[in-house]
């Protein structure tokens, strides 16, 4: 079946909800309207608004009410309508979600998924683009995913709603409708936590995870003659896979690191601070990131081309660790 | 004091009006300019010439023009996201708004803001916010610095009714209302928060009403009158700088257009979108002020035709800029090296 990423999205939503009727979802404009981008789309119809929360705008309410049904053994599906505006939930994701099990002592967990569309190539300006995983990588407690794929998309958030942790599930809105593949019928789960091996190589690791995992790969196809790269799609960013990344470090001795988000105390600097702990016996070359430029996202278009890590930006990166 | 009963004041059943001639038609301009400035925005929309989110004002015109004609040039301005209106009606060059929308270098702010986040300091707007809500404590704010450097200046701060269910309204509004700032909250009811319907997330769905949690006085309007919305903003905003404490306004108007651009509106019936077209507040203006002898027709179609001229130089503007450098993408902010 031909899906694309926010189809996968709502199948996702459609498969929990229909198999579990302690699955909701609470949100701004998620029922009557289907969602912003329609994620959410179909969702009222079949479930009623019982399940389907229309919320006023206000995030905090959104993560706070979600904790309090997952207390109860609810499964609250979170909607942010941009991911940009989690910030206005901030309190009750990082000191309300994250603590809970741990503070009750394990006596209750807290099953929510906080999810919402991330990430620039949109020209949707400063509040309408933004990357906040390293806001919330600094959080015991918390798990971050963020697919690439439709496949992952869809598993992702399965395994997401079925999980007793609360969840920050990323989806990238420049992949929404750009995206679309075969994935199976029937159902799957891509388990949190795994990364996936998205090419195997002998020179470098590049390790990645959602928009740029797209443009990684082309360039491991262009450069295929010049340098022979492995590609490593995170997936989930935290718990980080630490493994698969030791294993294919070790195998390749060079790593380059590729994300959307700013370089400046991003995912990566946490990455490169572990190989460079753990691996630095078996490193050819610097540890090398490519990043947004620090600095706020813009609403012109040839700024914003600028400030997100490009085709360029990547194979520019790429020759300069195959040089050493 | 307990918040007020609506007062629905409306020109056509206002005996004296008190404007002049010259009030009556620079209302009637500023309307229309942001009318057709809008309209022209949409076109260059269209034609993939502005990207990004672009929310329309078009039918909310009054409650901009209105509210300005009654504030001081010194007075302070801070709005939400739909903010179009309120740069223009407060006088910035529709050339530099039309820049910033297309993204160019002449932008108000220099192409980095774009239509959400319009802000011309000297002018004493301090911004357009795409935070829902996230701007009424900064409008606490400036109102506490024009309390303490007793300036006389009043605070107006304008956002959606959408905003009044989110914790920032009560934090900014409470703290307002302990220190007696000068501030005036202008909240434009258009009944959708996006594709949502105000009553069925909002306990009480008549906005003035939650003023009482503040004790402050407050005032449900007809947003659509313009005369109306000048003598409320007036009222209130006077009050308040007489040291009357920070003081409610709900203008009931509604927006003509989607929320953004390529909302198909399934959300409300075009039965209700036509009704509300009904009581467009450039066509009731005109006919009040034609009916009540403050202009002539000739007035009017010489203004038409000034506001097509400076819309359509607008557009040449923006479209004739450059575009900004990447080096802007770090000025005004601070980069690590
Ligand atoms: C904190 C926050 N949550 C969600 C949004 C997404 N959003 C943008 S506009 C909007 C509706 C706002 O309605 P209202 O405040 O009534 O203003 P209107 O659009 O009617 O002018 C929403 C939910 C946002 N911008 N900020």
């Amino acid at each position: 079946m031909q899906v694309t990423y926010i189809q996968a999205i709502n199948q996702a939503m459609h498969e929990e909800m229909a198999r579990d009727e302690n699955v909701l979802i609470l949100g701004e404009d998620v029922g009557i309207l289907g969602g912003a981008f329609k994620a959410t789309e179909g969702l009222l119809e079949k479930f009623g608004s019982e399940r389907v929360v229309d919320t006023p705008i206000a995030e905090s309410l959104i993560v706070g009410a979600g904790v309090g049904l997952a207390i109860q053994g609810m499964r609250a599906i979170c909607e942010m309508q941009f991911i940009d505006f989690i910030s206005c939930g901030f309190d009750q994701i990082v000191n309300m979600a994250a603590t809970l099990r741990y503070r009750h002592g394990g006596q209750a967990s807290c099953p929510i998924v906080v999810r919402g569309p991330c990430g620039a190539g949109v020209h949707g300006g400063i509040y309408h683009s933004q990357n906040p995983e390293a806001w919330f990588f600094h959080i015991p407690g918390l798990k971050i995913v963020a697919p690439a794929t439709a496949y992952d998309a869809k598993g992702l958030l399965k395994a997401a709603i079925r999980d007793d942790d609360p969840v920050i599930y990323l989806e990238h809105k420049f992949l929404y409708r750009r995206i679309k593949e075969e994935i199976p019928e029937g159902e799957f789960i891509v388990p949190i936590g795994k990364a996936a091996l998205r090419k195997e190589g002998r020179d470098m690791t590049v390790i990645t995870y959602g928009s740029p995992v797209h443009a990684v790969m082309k360039a491991a196809k262009d450069m295929a003659s010049e340098v022979d790269i492995e590609v490593i799609d995170l997936r989930t960013l935290l718990p980080l896979d630490w493994k698969t990344i030791r294993t294919s470090v070790t195998k390749t001795g060079k790593a380059l690191i590729v994300h959307e988000a700013r370089r400046n105390g991003g995912i990566g600097g946490e990455i490169a601070a572990r190989i460079a702990e753990e691996l630095f016996d078996f490193l050819d070359g610097p540890i090398l990131r490519v990043a947004s430029r620090d600095t706020h996202n813009a609403f012109a278009t040839p700024l914003e081309e600028y400030i997100i890590p490009n085709q360029e930006r990547i194979t520019e990166a790429i020759r300069k660790l195959a040089s050493y | 004091m307990a918040a007020t009963s609506p007062s629905r004041v409306s020109a056509s059943d206002t005996a004296g009006i008190d404007v002049t001639g010259a009030e009556a038609l620079d209302w009637f301009k500023k309307m229309s300019l942001i009318r057709r400035f809008e309209e022209r925005a949409e076109e260059a929309y269209g034609q993939g010439k502005i990207g990004g989110f672009l929310h329309l004002y078009i039918g909310e015109e009054a409650v901009a023009v209105g509210a300005m004609a009654a504030l001081r040039p010194d007075d302070d301005v801070i709005t939400h996201y739909r903010d179009h209106g309120y740069v223009l009606a407060r006088g910035v060059e529709p050339k530099r708004v039309m820049a910033e929308l297309y993204g160019k270098a002449t932008g108000l702010s220099k192409g980095k803001g774009g239509s959400m986040h319009m802000a011309d300091v000297k002018r004493h707007v301090w911004g357009g916010y795409a935070i829902v809500g996230g701007h009424i404590p900064l409008a606490t704010g400036l109102a506490l610095a024009n309390q303490y450097r007793k300036l006389p200046h009043v605070v107006a701060c304008f956002f959606g009714e959408g905003a009044t269910n989110i914790g920032t309204f009560f934090a900014g509004l409470n703290l307002a209302a302990v220190w007696k700032l000068a501030l005036v909250a202008i909240v434009e009811n258009n009944r959708y928060g996006m594709g949502t319907a105000f009553e069925r997330v909002s306990a009480v769905s008549d906005v003035y009403k939650k003023a009482c949690a503040f004790d402050i006085p407050a005032e449900q309007i007809d947003g659509n009158d313009v005369l109306a919305v000048r003598d409320a903003v007036h009222r209130m905003v006077e009050r308040s700088r007489a040291g009357g404490g920070p003081q409610l306004i709900e203008a009931m108007t509604y927006r003509f257009r989607g929320h953004s651009m390529g909302d198909p509106q399934r959300y409300r019936t075009k039965e209700e979108v036509e009704e509300a077209k009904a009581r467009d507040p450039i066509v009731r203006w005109r006919r009040t002020v034609l009916t009540s002898g403050l202009a002539a027709k000739t007035d009017l179609e010489k203004i038409r035709d000034e506001v097509e001229a400076e819309v359509e130089e607008a557009v040449r503007f923006a479209e004739n800029s450059p575009a900004p450098d990447p080096s802007e993408l770090c000025s005004d902010v601070l980069v690590s090296e």
